[in-house]
């Protein structure tokens, strides 16, 4: 049996509401609360960035694990905000969790299914008998040029997972990718902001990736929609995971324990992986869950997880998605969020 | 250069690693290489807990040019619960008024500083209330 031995998530404390967002560039708010259901979201402190939130999240994933660090023999990072452009993140992680060196790492990049991608080969390496325990982590510090619809949703946040054969608590039944060349989201070499096709992220690129990966899996299992307690979708902003969820046949009772984006924002590589934690740490033995990222450019990871008795065990171990996501916030203002967030120009 | 020096004290900033001397107990963090106590040059490395107390703090209104933008931060020094203490930033205060000598905190991986523009980011421990 292969699948997750240990998961972790992890949020920063700062905020900023949807309204101060809109209240910045003269927009209605409640035209973006209604239309994009985004409340608010996660704001990374002054000292928090990729590298920090993975470690935060891991650092969940091994208490509740309860391995050595010494035995994983792969860490991967999917982001799109690595903060060095060349030198790998996973490095720090490793020397900072105790992992390694004996271990393999690298640094993913695929927008926002950066994470699932690294969860994806964690889980095929342990399953083809390569080593006892890999580390998949999806962590994000997102950017969103000011005055754009993404400001209000690029936010902060993070979700690791451990990967291996003992003590599983959630089996990875059935994975499927679906990837083709569409160009709805984008970032250049040196370019502070992505940029984005506006309407065509919608239709071309998230559903029909979405549908396309969710489909096969749904056809390869054997499966329909009711027979899964939990859904997850990846959660640009409120209104596309639980449109796609609606058009495949879930229900809004299994897309609502992951369905966190209207507090959170869209965390990108972090964004389903943090809706996955969210789940394991409420779901009972038995359950299934149904998970589909979504990268732009474009590409989506789907799995099928089947929760196990070991559940139980391990979901008190650490802090969950919920104690960081209700718990302790700091509002910002827009001048602090503009200044944490680096988008003031300083003398240097 | 900062990359060497960083490098070198990644162990105790990053993994809290600490060494005790084999012969008296005593443990030295930042590692030394010979024990203030009994003069022994030999240690074993051990990993300090991350939990602990608030002894004393301060809280940095006007900082140094690199943290300057930071402000105002405190910093404290932390008993941790094997009785060790260090010197740390107590990350994500908001209201210092509340700050007490005494409070639980709990030692996390942030980033530190960066080496200006286009040198290293440099990470270590904080504290952050428990």
């Amino acid at each position: 049996m292969v699948g997750i031995v240990g998961f972790g998530a992890y949020l920063p404390r700062y905020r900023i509401k949807a309204e101060t967002i809109a209240k910045q560039w003269g927009m209605d708010a409640n035209s973006i609360i209604r239309g994009l259901q985004l409340n608010e979201k996660t704001v990374p402190g002054q000292d928090e960035d990729t590298i920090t939130i993975s470690v935060a999240a891991a650092k969940n994933a091994l208490l509740r694990a309860q391995i050595d660090p010494q035995d994983i023999g792969a860490l991967y990072i999917g982001s799109e905000s690595h903060p060095y452009a060349v030198k790998p993140s996973g490095t720090i992680v490793i020397d900072a969790l105790g992992i390694g060196p004996h271990v393999h790492v690298a640094s993913y990049e695929f927008a926002c299914k950066a994470g699932s991608e690294a969860m994806y080969v964690a889980a095929n390496l342990v399953k083809a008998g390569e080593m006892k325990y890999a580390m998949g982590i999806g962590a994000d510090t997102s950017q969103g040029a000011p005055g754009d619809a993404l400001e209000y949703s690029a936010s902060a946040g993070g979700a690791a997972f451990i990967m291996g054969t003992e003590k599983v608590v959630a089996e990875i039944l059935f994975t499927h990718s679906y990837t083709s060349d569409t160009p709805d989201f984008w970032r250049r070499e040196g370019e502070d902001y992505p940029r984005h096709g506006g309407r065509f992220t919608g239709d071309p690129a998230y559903f029909k990736h979405v549908m396309g990966a969710a489909t096969a899996l749904l056809e390869k299992s054997k499966m329909k929609p009711s027979d899964f307690k939990y859904a997850v979708f990846h959660m640009p902003n409120g209104k596309f995971p639980q449109e796609v969820g609606k058009r495949l046949g879930f229900t809004k009772e299994q897309l609502e324990v992951g369905w966190i984006v209207p507090w959170m924002g869209n965390t990108y590589s972090g964004s389903s992986p943090t809706g996955l934690a969210a789940i394991l740490d409420v779901a009972k033995p038995g359950d299934m869950i149904f998970m589909v990222s979504f990268g732009s450019g474009a590409g989506s990871d789907g799995f099928i997880f089947k929760v196990t008795k070991e559940i139980t065990k391990v979901q008190n171990r650490a802090p969950k998605l919920k104690d960081y996501l209700d718990k302790d916030k700091i509002y910002l203002d827009y001048g602090e969020y503009a200044k944490f967030r680096k988008k003031i120009k300083l003398n240097e | 250069m900062i990359t060497a020096r960083y490098h070198r004290e990644v162990p105790q900033r990053y993994r809290l690693e600490a060494g005790k001397c084999t012969k008296c107990g005593y443990v030295a963090f930042p590692p030394r290489l010979v024990c203030p106590k009994c003069s022994t040059k030999k240690f074993k490395p051990i990993v300090l807990k991350d939990e602990g107390k608030i002894i004393t703090y301060t809280v940095i209104r006007v900082g140094p040019d690199k943290f300057s933008k930071e402000t105002p931060y405190a910093i404290g020094i932390i008993e941790l619960n094997d009785k060790l203490r260090l010197t740390a930033q107590i990350a994500g205060v908001v209201d210092f008024e509340k700050l007490k000598i005494g409070q639980k905190v709990k030692l996390v991986f942030r980033k530190i500083q960066d080496d200006g523009k286009a040198g290293i980011h440099m990470y270590g421990y904080k504290a952050v209330l428990a």
